[in-house]
């Protein structure tokens, strides 16, 4: 079977972003960018599917900006077969990228779209679920384990409170959480290798998708600073403070 | 505009998250409904039915809904949904789950985890891990929307709505429900807890984590919770990771022990009313959002402080 992992292209995860000051967004300039963290932990698990005989092919896909085959040359370069580039320099909300994504869906037949949880950049947390209803397909978000059976996969989720696991029948979406699996660093070789593996570019267009933002951002901000606090110099201080001036205890 | 709001519950009794979800429904105008999905739950409706301002409680008892399985519920929410102009929950792991699923079904785009209502369809909501907030505008007619618990407060329990039940006949072929491990226990929970301490990193392992932390807790009546790198170092379970991409608290006192304090882990816990913190690197980030930060080894201070408790 195929595996679809959409990967997206978002400030790396160590850089602290700037909002503009004229509140009109967050400063993207000389940004580092990188694949996102929780795709990264998709490719993987596709990866190992791929390599335990569960999959033929893995295949990566980005919605977003020319730079973002870059994204998909690291999804390569992880050991992913091919990369599809949906480009485009709008902004494209969660419920678009869903529609992009059914619409190769339909023509790749995958058995599985395995993505991230969650965007650290949106931080939507959307889009799988999505993508999900669209289909008709069953959906284990969250991912902790992810087991391939003769009947379909049993997911066992993070949830509030613990762990959950479901059993869906294929084709199924999966969405990855921290603890599914480590990602691998793609080495030199394969680096190069990647270069030549196969990246069909496509337009939104081509999948008959219209881009049609529905929310429009009026104002972006920063967060209230909190005021500097104080270094204590001993537990009893610290109880002292916690019960007469903060009254936490 | 009416609202639906969709209940947090575990079949046996309504979850706070639902009350302040509900503070965020009722600021839309228009008054609201609460859905309450599940087998078995109808303490829960009843309880639902006190929620101030409510209007009717939908209850739709199922064998289904039991586990709240997102296929099943998201099609008995969408064939609710001609009645209502939103449609409201928590964003908790079981909304965070099922509505983007709605949205899409309803072909709307979800507005997530919003921390205020600005007016029936503009709503405030933090990206980049709450490093950024934006004020955003939706066209669309009807909204979904999931709220973050920690920015609005509890709606009193006050009210006297009336339970209904509503039919429903889910099919659902595609997934069903295999097992599960929830903590349980005495411990408060961590997203509504007035105290939280929580561990990181520094513990070095799952005896010390709680051999430490434990008695400390205990003494302050506190929720335990942790950073990803105790989570992933297994010294506490998934659901006690605090942070962006884990549970966003507030608690009355936060106290951090052994956490560097890297973006990820303050998106989940810089809103608490005081943070303590506690760690033998005196640049550490964490002391940039600590109301009071002692510098040392949290080996021999967790230990005092738990003494000092007394
Ligand atoms: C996609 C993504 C999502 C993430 N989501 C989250 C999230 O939701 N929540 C989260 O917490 N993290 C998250 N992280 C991880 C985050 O970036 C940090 O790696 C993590 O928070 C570090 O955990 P820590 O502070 O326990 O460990 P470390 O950064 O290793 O810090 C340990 C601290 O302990 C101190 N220390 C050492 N010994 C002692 C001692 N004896 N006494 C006292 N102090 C001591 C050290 O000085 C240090 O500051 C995420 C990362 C990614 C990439
Ligand atoms: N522009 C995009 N291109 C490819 N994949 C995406 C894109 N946006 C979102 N995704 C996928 O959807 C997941 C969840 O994103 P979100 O719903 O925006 O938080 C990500 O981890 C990706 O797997």
């Amino acid at each position: 079977m195929k595996i679809l992992v959409p990967v997206k292209r978002v400030v790396d995860y160590n850089v602290k972003i700037r909002v503009k000051a004229d509140g009109t967004g967050v400063d993207l300039a000389n940004v580092k960018m990188s694949m996102n963290p929780f795709d990264e932990i998709a490719v993987e698990e596709a990866l190992k599917l791929k390599e335990a005989g569960k999959a033929e092919e893995v295949i990566v896909v980005s919605i977003g900006p020319d730079k973002a085959q870059e994204t998909l040359r690291t999804g390569l370069a992880m050991g992913a077969d091919r990369g599809i580039l949906i480009k485009t320099d709008e902004t494209v909300e969660p419920l678009d990228v869903a529609k992009l994504l059914k619409a190769v869906v339909d023509e790749e037949q995958p058995q599985l779209v395995i993505l991230g949880k969650q965007a650290i950049d949106d931080d939507a947390n959307q889009t799988g679920q999505m993508l999900g209803a669209l289909l008709g397909w069953g959906q284990g978000t969250f991912a902790y384990t992810v087991e391939l059976n003769d009947n379909g996969v049993d997911v066992t989720r993070e949830v509030d409170g613990g762990l959950q696991t479901v059993s869906l029948s294929l084709p199924a979406i999966i969405t990855t959480d921290l603890r599914l699996n480590e990602p691998r660093y793609a080495s030199l070789p394969n680096i190069m290798k990647a270069k030549k593996k196969p990246l069909d570019v496509k337009e939104p267009g081509d999948f008959g998708v219209e881009i049609k933002n529905r929310l429009t951002v009026l104002e972006t901000t920063e967060p209230p600073k909190r005021k500097a606090g104080i270094k204590v110099g001993s537990v009893a201080e610290l109880v002292d403070k916690l019960k007469n001036e903060a009254g936490a205890i | 505009m009416t609202t639906l709001l969709i209940a947090e519950h575990d079949n046996k009794s309504l979850n706070e998250a639902t009350l302040r979800a509900a503070s965020a429904a009722a600021q839309l105008g228009g008054g609201f409904d609460v859905l309450v999905a599940g087998e078995g739950a109808g303490d829960v409706a009843a309880e639902a039915a006190k929620i101030a301002g409510a209007g009717k409680v939908l209850h739709a008892d199922n064998a289904a809904f039991a586990h709240q399985l997102a296929e099943p519920v998201a099609d008995l929410i969408v064939s609710l949904a001609d009645g209502y102009d939103a449609i409201v929950a928590p964003a908790t792991s079981n909304w965070k789950n099922t509505l983007p699923r709605v949205a899409a079904l309803l072909d709307v785009m979800q507005i997530s985890d919003i921390t205020e209502v600005v007016s029936g369809d503009t709503f405030v909501r933090p990206i980049y891990a709450g490093n950024a907030f934006q004020k955003v505008q939706t066209s669309d007619a009807k909204k979904v929307i999931t709220v973050r618990t920690t920015a609005f407060e509890a709606a009193a329990l006050d009210g006297s709505g009336s339970v209904e039940s509503v039919e429903s006949a889910p099919a659902n072929s595609i997934s069903s429900f295999k097992s599960e491990e929830l903590a349980g226990g005495d411990r408060v929970e961590l997203a509504s807890a007035k105290v939280v301490v929580s561990g990181g990193r520094a513990f070095g392992s799952k005896e010390k984590f709680n051999e430490l932390l434990e008695p400390l807790a205990d003494k302050l009546g506190a929720a335990l919770g942790a950073s990803r790198a105790a989570v992933d170092a297994g010294y506490a379970p998934n659901d006690w990771q605090v942070g962006q991409t884990g549970k966003v608290v507030a608690p009355k006192l936060y106290i951090a022990i052994g956490i560097s304090g890297a973006i990820q882990h303050l998106a989940g816990m810089k809103d608490s009313t005081t943070i303590v913190a506690i760690n033998t690197d005196e640049d550490a980030p964490i002391f940039s959002v600590a109301d009071y930060g002692l510098v040392g080894d949290l080996f021999t201070l967790v230990p005092e402080l738990t003494a000092a408790l007394d």
